[in-house]
């Protein structure tokens, strides 16, 4: 058992963190944000420099010979700084999709992204779906070697960025059906594809995506047909273990915001921090924050176990995570009354972004109940 | 980062369990932390272990640790939580051992630290009093210097286990005159046999007799029972409370009481089926599991931090207010599980055979108890609250 990082992990994170304090704080994202692209294709340029979008990767597949370990500590960092890039859509999901892809989709794709040439957004979500991943109305039709493509993909985030889809659409058997659900990739400029960008409340960017008869061939299927439940599962695992890095990363700052507000702020004579009823709030806060750094390693480390493990540990991490980023979100808007409510302190807009965490690839109810299914396999059979 | 047991690993873990397998007295198998047990049988397993060497592992080795790695030790505590042994109580081994090798002069390590690892000798712990509960440096017990002795005169309160305690560890005042309150307290050892030490049973909500009184009349002991120096007592005193709550946690030990309580729950019905099949109550299990791992993950990680050098910071406060909690949550819903059935007092049918005890299902016994015992967890060893005010000002310096 080891809870160190290498010196690469840690180069990662010292050359990320020096490159958002310098070119990444508040003011500038707030701009960024504001502006009407919603993002830096120059910040973007200067993560694959660093070598962030390879350091996941095999160096078979030409990455850095990274895994997971290497995406938490990017997304931490991401978290820290309130970054809106889409790594998690593109390296984590698109590439967690295509670097067990074929060769031929491996050539064409890993590399792009990897370059930050091409980036992905990953069309899972529908409007009547909620978090279940095989609620599929979306439909791919055998057409000729292909597929035709029809449906409605919901908060598609990072989607007006994208030059490409990962989109799950049901080959066979009925609505909700585990068999059946297939995984494509497909090029936001195929014919037929629409899309309705709008920004989210946290500062990001999503889009509503239509597919219209949209043509693919048989190669654009990653994994097998009718059988991509377990891929998606999986790649979506690994999209949370990462996504709970990034809270952390969130909660972590919010809560040293707010412990410093806390020393400044006066009341009655007195910092507020003097207070042992506030106190206390923070030290809950502080322990959300460091229960959830443990599960997001605990997560980030199952990823490779077993089926029921690795769902068990992804599951058990989103719930501690959504319940702790909502206590630390709430409690720094809190203690720092009204201007916590003000738009221009930062500490509010961490708090948007734990919340909408918690809702992205299942909310702590969803992930309580998948927790308490999977706890249920190895149970006694009932005895009446 | 990789949570691999290494081959040396593997083989260590077969090696505890087979000696475990082995050696733990069968009399004792599944008795757990029940309080109504006798010396002799809180001490089998420890002077079982002493004579394997294996009783005081986080020790240095120098003094008889074991020198394991926090891997080894954490493969140590899982392998006995799985037969639910009762471990060496932490009043020697975790809390006055380390203060003695810590602060101690060489002649007191020779003289102490043997019989503390062998198990032969019992320790109590004389900190609270009547007016010092987790206020603790308000202690009014007195040390008076008289030749070659102190001369002790008060009253300590809730003494674990005192009732079997060879010798104790008391915190006396030494200087009244000192300007602040933790100063001029001194770390005096007490020979519990010594005229004048009278020990008085408190009973507690729970039924049990656990705690005591232990007042302190004139009790001459010799100068050279004071550990470390006169007057700085309260170096010793927040060093040990560091210790007791490194150890705190209890992971492994709730680990087990999931899996009881799981099963519990599977032969407990509601409306024909097993409990564990109603959503409300397997989403309680689920809840409390997931926090369960959460503190796991948290104690590797300190033991990780410790083992690279790092002695047992206030970060040792979140594993003991964490630890607590679920403790406590999980004595509740054991209590929840058997329903009608917690009411039956155990320990109020005596043993004796006028009151046969094992009314209600086996597992049922002692579950009530066992709830209202456990909520001393979050009171002793510095309360919750007292935690969070270390935490505050050691971490967030507030």
């Amino acid at each position: 058992m080891d809870f160190n990082f290498t010196e690469e992990q840690g180069m990662i994170r010292d050359s990320l963190s020096r490159l958002i304090r310098e070119q990444y704080d508040f003011d500038t994202r707030r701009k960024v944000v504001a502006s009407k692209e919603g993002w830096r294709p120059a910040m973007w340029a200067q993560f694959a420099e660093l070598g962030l979008l390879m350091a996941p990767f095999s160096e078979e597949d030409g990455g850095l010979g990274g895994g997971p370990i290497d995406a938490m500590v990017v997304m931490e960092e991401f978290g820290k700084g309130l970054v809106v890039e889409p790594y998690l859509p593109s390296v984590v999901c698109g590439g967690g999709f295509l670097k067990r892809g074929s060769d031929a989709q491996k050539a064409e794709h890993l590399a792009g992204i990897m370059s930050g040439e091409q980036i992905f957004a990953f069309a899972y979500a529908e409007p009547r779906g909620r978090y279940n991943l095989s609620d599929l109305e979306t439909t791919a039709k055998k057409e000729g070697a292909g597929f035709s493509i029809n449906g409605h993909k919901a908060v598609v985030i990072g989607a007006p960025w994208a030059t490409h889809f990962v989109v799950t659409a049901r080959t066979s058997g009925g609505r909700r059906d585990a068999k059946g659900v297939t995984v494509f990739v497909v090029a936001k400029d195929a014919k037929g594809v629409s899309t309705r960008d709008y920004p989210t409340v946290d500062g990001r960017r999503a889009s509503e995506v239509y597919f219209e008869n949209v043509s693919v061939s048989a190669e654009a299927v990653v994994g097998e047909v009718d059988n991509g439940l377990p891929l998606v599962e999986l790649v979506t695992d690994e999209a949370i273990a990462a996504l709970c890095a990034e809270a952390c990363g969130a909660m972590k700052v919010a809560h040293e915001m707010t412990v410093e507000y806390s020393r400044n702020r006066k009341q009655f004579g007195t910092a507020i921090g003097k207070f042992q009823v506030l106190q206390h709030r923070m030290v809950d806060m502080f322990m959300e924050h460091e229960q959830s750094v443990s599960m997001t390693y605990m997560a980030t480390l199952k990823v490779d176990e077993d089926e029921v493990t690795r769902k068990k540990a992804a599951s058990a991490a989103k719930v501690r995570i959504g319940q702790g980023g909502r206590f630390v979100g709430q409690q720094a808007i809190q203690i720092h009354g009204g201007m916590g409510m003000t738009d221009e302190l930062a500490v509010g807009h961490y708090f948007k972004r734990l919340t909408m965490i918690d809702a992205e690839f299942g909310n702590v109810d969803y992930h309580l109940k998948r927790y308490t299914d999977l706890s249920a396999i190895d149970l006694p059979v009932a005895a009446e | 980062m990789n949570l691999d047991f290494s081959p040396e690993e593997v083989a260590f873990r077969d090696e505890v369990r087979t000696f475990i397998t082995e050696n733990y007295p069968k009399e004792l198998a599944g008795v757990g932390t029940r309080e109504d047990l006798s010396r002799d049988e809180f001490l089998a397993w420890h002077k079982i272990l002493g004579k394997k060497g294996w009783s005081v592992p986080a020790w240095p080795e120098k003094y008889g640790g074991t020198g394991w790695t926090s891997t080894q030790r954490y493969i140590w505590s899982e392998e006995n939580a799985r037969v639910d042994a009762i471990m060496p109580l932490p009043f020697g081994v975790a809390m006055v051992a380390p203060v003695i090798y810590t602060f101690g002069t060489e002649e007191q390590k020779k003289e102490y630290l043997p019989g503390i690892r062998s198990g032969d000798v019992w320790w109590c712990q004389g900190y609270s009093e009547p007016g010092a509960g987790s206020d603790l440096a308000s202690v009014k017990t007195t040390a008076v210097r008289d030749g070659d002795e102190w001369v002790i005169n008060g009253q300590k309160t809730w003494t674990t286990l005192a009732q079997f305690a060879d010798w104790g560890f008391f915190l006396c005042r030494t200087d009244p005159t000192a300007k602040k309150p933790q100063e001029g307290i001194s770390f005096i050892l007490v020979n519990m046999k010594t005229p004048g030490v009278e020990v008085r049973p408190i009973k507690l909500i729970d039924g049990g007799h656990e705690v005591n009184e232990t007042w302190l009349t004139d009790v001459r002991v010799p100068v050279g029972n004071l550990v470390g120096k006169e007057n700085e007592g309260w170096t010793c005193a927040k060093f040990l409370l560091a210790h007791e709550r490194s150890g705190i946690a209890g992971v492994a030990r709730s680990k087990r009481g999931v899996e009881k309580l799981r099963a519990i729950a599977s032969e407990e019905l509601i409306d024909g089926k097993p409990l564990i099949q109603s959503g409300d109550f397997a989403r309680k299990i689920s809840q409390l599991e997931i926090d369960l791992t959460a503190l796991e993950f948290t104690e590797l990680r300190t033991l990780a931090a410790e083992s690279a050098g790092k002695g047992p910071g206030p970060e040792s406060s979140i594993l003991k207010i964490k630890g607590t909690e679920i403790q406590q949550r999980l004595t509740e819903l054991t209590l929840e599980a058997v329903g009608n059935y917690a009411a039956p007092y155990t320990a109020g049918m005596e043993p004796d055979g006028s009151n046969e005890r094992g009314v209600g299902p086996d597992h049922s016994n002692f579950t009530a108890e066992t709830y209202f015992n456990m909520r001393k967890t979050s009171i002793y060893g510095g309360s919750n609250e007292i935690q969070r005010n270390i935490i505050s000002k050691m971490i967030l310096g507030l």
